[in-house]
């Protein structure tokens, strides 16, 4: 396992360095961006006087690469800094909306990825026939929808019709897990539904295309169940492409799911990153930024080293 | 009055009879809607407000960038945070008049220079001081002083000194202002202790609630402060919850997981009242949504084609389609029949083809597209509104190309930049501030580059005249010059809506803000 | 050929045929001008406007007909963007492999790091916002996903034996791209390819949503929805005929693809 081992230490090197270049994108663009978070913060109301007093407090007046390197310098010794906008400490703030938003994509994932493969299985099993069909056609319906009107359609007949469950999803500490659970149930029922289709397709396709393959042939000559060959042959084989296929979708579900927290008013960092870009409040926006690349980096690295585990002739390069 | 009626109210008095109750009755006995409503509002009233519960607001508006500084206040969540836990000098009533809170009286010197607030003795700050003139002078100096980055620096600007005498603060300006305790009103203008010089975001103040978690951009937790000056604030607790999306709003007042919702979209109001718990509330402000032109940037510095403009938009129908009604109809100035002293017998603009067509023809215009810029946040409906403004504009020859912009960014890089966009203006509580703050040559938000020096005089003229009648000769004349020379379209006034549940009792129609001018929480109980 | 074309499929074609007709000639069959205001706000459908009007009280089947043009256009055009650089370079990465592999894996690495959404968000906000542009941002953003599929399909395939004996035997690396590697990545490939058509117009609902999408009073789908959106939770439908517009198109474009899919698979050879 030598070689596993220099390979992971590879590529955490490697992303630390995407991290790097990741924070330094994103300052990049936040800076240009027009407008800086002095004129954000007064809005409509800004006087000249109140604008150049308050870039003054906030720091905005020095050159934008010292605040760059005043940043990193901080990030080193673990200091995210404060807030330009309204002087909070970014790590404890971003710390309770990381928990959250942890949660929710917990939730969503724990019912999803199993479902996904399990659906993607059936549907190899039962190729061309009804439950192929019947489960293409929900997967494709139910990822075709935007988002925004799963959430209003539910929020409308189980929150306001039936009563069932609240349209606001706000959880906080004094909550138990299971009112916690209780809360999410909503959105997490939409994420489920826009990350199934997606996973389930790829199970499918790359099975079926190993399906074709001469061993699998012999498998099945050998007298072995359609499943015993999928379970034993085939998707050993399609590990790598489902396991990427899963990591993008759990990355999806930690960093894409602004939306889901707009409906259902849900205090993630997805909300928190767009209010810190539209007011231009640089250091939280790193932050978000940095958390957010964190997290796709390592679930791919997570990703890469599956893959390579499962195929041997990787897995022993020449 | 009928006797039932009259029984009816009793009833209502003692608790015993619903609002829909009470107005389904009414109706029954041929009472009209408006009056039923306020019947039921005074018979509640006399009830006397109840005690108790936990009050919830879904409101539009908060960011998870807010801070509880009031000089950093710019939309209506940290707003309604202000007024939870912290007061001002004065408040204008619903009427129109000045109010003494923390201030106890407000006296203004002949010449209208010198204006000396007494202040209300034995009143306490969440952190158990009792206020002094002190804290006002440095409440104020912080909000005026020269690195103040308060939204209320543009209105302290005429204040020449201030000073703190025992019980009394008092303030002197450079030239007279009749108006001087309207603004003073001002929601940022909360008294902190010390005037929040060391820590002005800690929400400390001397209001009815004190803070008891902060979560920016997704609640703001309160309970009840029992020493408390006034006999408002009667609920055990009162949570802010930031609710930003317009149906996620809607569907949470719905279904009773908070009490009332503010900005209420006109389009679903009447959908929204059907609902049997739920009563929406209308009032009508001084809010108007326009479209403005640089009077100074060509092709609009010709009042030609300005005019062809003003004539070419069809106010009925955006009253019609933008607002459903909830608003009424703009006459190309800032100022409505809300405002004191309003001469209403200026002449209503109509929407005229041929007159707009043959300013246009006057105008010269060589016919090249006229860019309108609108964003969905310029105001509800903005790019509805524009593409209305588009088709009418088409049918008198006028060729308009709407330009969408994002949101964000739109007040910095938009707004006040460009020359012809969509805006909004919330009004202000006297005309003299509303001129004064975009109207006057000098003004930092002149977005229409009016710049008129006749009507720079008429302005600071009327400042000082103390007759009421005199003054509003004056505002008169200024109302003329601004709808026949000036570069603001306005094409209709909005209403506040709310959607309040039928559980809160003591409700006052206010046109000065939204929810009551934010008092909901303090000045409502549930019934 | 078109004979064994399963009744799932003729279906799916017959939709996607549908709209793109539609899509092409949406100025002769609507029935009324795009901006035009023809009636009060929300009408029901009647035979006049056999949608109802939508939340300014233009023509709602109108504005289907122009919105599926929009919605069409932007998203095919974005998607064959997406779909022609990510595998192109994927391949490449996978064949060269070494230090052009790890360049554009890591440049793919870095611009994904960043949720695609705030991405856009901030790029549209810095250039104006042009179908042109819109066409780029979102193609090029999304790049990165056919780059990974193809890549890590590939790089499989790359080791595979017969890919070995096409090295041996001095093939150059063009000819292994478009007779090895690319036949045999196909079938994932293609079923990825429907997928990333509904994104795409998804992602444009999603910019119209947050109101970055297409200039007024053009508007695509998903713009649609929006603007009719707080009808909903009144009951009021006008917001689920684009979705449903959406989801109908989605699900033909990807029972073509499948059947695509199937047939590819059997020209390989292997079982049908």
């Amino acid at each position: 396992m030598h070689p596993i081992i220099k390979l992971v230490s590879q590529r955490l090197a490697l992303g630390l360095l995407l991290l790097f270049g990741a924070s330094a994108l994103i300052f990049g663009l936040t800076e240009a961006l027009p407008g800086d978070a002095a004129q954000a913060v007064l809005g409509q109301s800004a006087t000249p006087e109140a604008l150049a007093n308050l870039r003054e407090e906030m720091g905005l007046n020095r050159p934008a690469l010292t605040r760059y390197f005043e940043w990193l310098g901080g990030i080193v010794q673990g200091d995210l800094g404060q807030s330009l906008t309204n002087k909070l400490d970014i790590a404890e703030s971003i710390g309770k909306r990381l928990g959250n938003t942890l949660f929710l994509a917990s939730v969503a994932a724990v019912v999803s990825v199993p479902l996904a493969i399990f659906l993607g299985l059936l549907a190899v099993q039962y190729r061309n026939r009804w439950p192929d069909k019947l489960i293409s056609a929900i997967t494709l319906t139910t990822v075709s929808i935007p988002e925004f009107l799963i959430g209003y359609v539910l929020v409308y007949f189980i929150s306001v019709k039936l009563g069932w469950f609240s349209s606001l999803a706000m959880i906080n500490d004094t909550m138990s897990f299971g009112q916690k659970l209780y809360a999410v149930a909503l959105p997490a029922f939409v994420l489920t539904l826009v990350v199934l289709a997606q996973m389930m397709r790829m199970t499918r396709a790359a099975i079926l295309n190993l399906m074709q393959s001469a061993y699998i042939e012999t498998a099945e000559l050998k007298g072995l169940t359609t499943f015993q060959v999928i379970a034993r042959h085939a998707f050993p084989n399609a590990i790598s492409p489902i396991v990427n296929v899963v990591m993008l979708n759990l990355a999806y579900l930690v960093v894409g799911v602004v939306v889901v927290e707009v409906v259902f008013v849900y205090p993630g960092m997805g909300q928190y990153l767009v209010d810190s870009v539209t007011k231009r409040d640089v250091p939280v926006v790193l932050a978000c930024g940095v958390v957010f690349a964190a997290v796709y980096i390592g679930l791919n690295m997570v990703a890469d080293i599956v893959s390579i585990l499962a195929n041997p002739r990787l897995r022993h390069p020449k | 009055m009928n006797e039932q009626l009259t029984h009816m109210t009793k009833e209502v008095t003692a608790g015993k009879l619903t609002r829909r109750e009470f107005m389904g009755k009414a109706a029954a006995l041929g009472v009209s809607a408006a009056l039923a409503s306020t019947m039921f509002a005074d018979a509640a009233r006399a009830a006397g407000p109840k005690k108790g519960g936990d009050f919830k607001m879904g409101m539009s508006s908060g960011e998870s960038t807010n801070s509880l500084d009031p000089a950093s206040y710019a939309s209506p969540v940290p707003a309604m945070n202000g007024r939870l836990f912290g007061d001002t000098l004065v408040e204008v009533t619903p009427d129109g008049s000045i109010e003494p809170r923390l201030a106890e009286s407000v006296e203004g010197s002949a010449d209208a220079k010198v204006w000396t607030f007494k202040l209300r003795p034995g009143v306490e700050f969440h952190n158990g001081k009792t206020m002094t003139s002190e804290d006002v002078l440095k409440t104020m100096e912080r909000h005026s002083n020269e690195d103040s980055k308060s939204g209320a620096l543009g209105i302290m600007k005429g204040i020449e000194s201030m000073k703190a005498d025992g019980e009394y603060f008092q303030v002197t300006l450079a030239e007279a202002n009749a108006d001087l305790p309207y603004l003073m009103s001002d929601y940022h203008l909360i008294v902190q202790p010390d005037g929040g010089m060391e820590n002005p975001g800690d929400g400390v103040g001397t209001g009815p609630y004190k803070l008891e978690t902060n979560e920016p951009g997704v609640r703001h937790l309160f309970s009840k402060f029992e020493n408390h000056w006034s006999d408002e604030g009667h609920y055990d607790s009162v949570e802010n919850i930031v609710i930003n999306d317009a149906t996620a709003r809607m569907a949470a007042l719905q279904s009773g997981q908070v009490h009332m919702a503010n900005r209420v979209e006109p389009k679903v109001a009447d959908l929204l009242g059907r609902a049997p718990n739920l009563t929406v509330e209308s009032t009508p402000g001084r809010g108007h949504y326009v479209f403005i032109m640089h009077c100074d940037t060509a092709p609009f510095d010709s009042n030609e084609l300005r005019m062809a403009l003003k004539y070419a938009i069809n106010r009925e129908e955006m009253v019609d389609k933008i607002l459903r009604g909830y608003g009424s109809l703009g006459n190309d100035m800032p100022i409505n029949v809300s405002y004191p002293l309003f001469d209403t017998s200026i002449p209503q603009r109509e929407f005229d083809l041929e007159k707009a067509k043959e300013h246009y023809q006057k105008s010269g215009h060589d016919g090249s597209p006229i860019i309108l810029r609108t964003a969905d946040g310029a105001f509800p409906g903005a790019v509805d509104a524009a593409a209305l403004f588009q088709q009418s504009a088409a049918q008198a020859g006028i060729p308009l190309e709407i330009k969408r912009e994002p949101n964000d960014g739109y007040w910095s890089e938009v707004w006040n930049v460009q020359p012809f966009c969509a805006s909004y203006w919330s009004g202000r509580p006297v005309q003299d501030q509303m001129y004064g703050t975009a109207y006057l040559s000098t003004a930092d938000w002149n977005d229409t580059r009016f710049k008129v020096e006749e009507f720079d005089a008429l302005l600071l003229q009327a400042r000082a005249e103390l007759d009421p009648e005199k003054r509003k000769e004056l505002y008169s004349k200024m109302g003329y010059m601004v709808r026949d020379t000036g570069g603001l379209i306005c094409p209709m006034f909005n209403d506040f809506i709310d959607g309040i549940s039928t559980q809160v009792a003591g409700w006052v129609t206010d046109p000065n803000g939204e929810l009551m001018n934010q008092y909901i929480a303090r000045k409502t109980w549930f019934a | 050929m078109m004979k064994n074309i399963p009744i799932s499929a003729a279906i799916g074609l017959f939709f996607t045929v549908l709209y793109f007709v539609v899509a092409f000639a949406a100025p002769l069959i609507a029935p009324y001008g795009m901006a035009e205001v023809v009636g009060d706000v929300w009408e029901p459908s009647s035979a006049e406007h056999l949608l109802g009007t939508d939340n300014i009280g233009r023509d709602l089947l109108t504005r289907m007909i122009y919105g599926g043009r929009t919605t069409i256009f932007i998203a095919a055009a974005a998607t064959i963007l997406s779909f022609v650089t990510g595998t192109s370079l994927g391949l490449l990465a996978a064949v060269l492999g070494g230090w052009a592999d790890q360049v554009l894996s890591r440049t793919v690495d870095l611009i994904m790091s960043i949720p695609t959404l705030i991405l856009s968000l901030v790029i549209l906000a810095i250039v104006p916002v042009t179908i042109p542009i819109l066409i780029l941002v979102m193609g090029l953003l999304d790049a990165t996903r056919p780059y990974r599929l193809s890549r890590s399909v590939a790089v499989d395939i790359n080791v595979m034996d017969y890919v070995e004996a096409a090295k041996l035997r001095g093939e150059g690396r063009v000819w292994i791209i478009f007779r090895e590697i690319l036949p045999n990545a196909l079938s994932p490939l293609v079923a990825e390819l429907g997928l990333r058509f509904i994104f795409m117009v998804l992602f444009i609902s999603t910019l119209s949503f947050l109101g970055l999408g297409v200039q007024p009073p053009l508007a695509d789908w998903g713009g649609i929805v929006k603007e009719n959106k707080d009808g909903i939770v009144y009951g009021i439908g006008a917001a689920l005929y684009p979705a449903v517009a959406i989801a109908t198109l989605a699900i033909s474009v990807n029972l073509v693809a499948d059947w695509v899919l199937n047939r590819t698979t059997s020209l390989k050879g292997g079982r049908g």
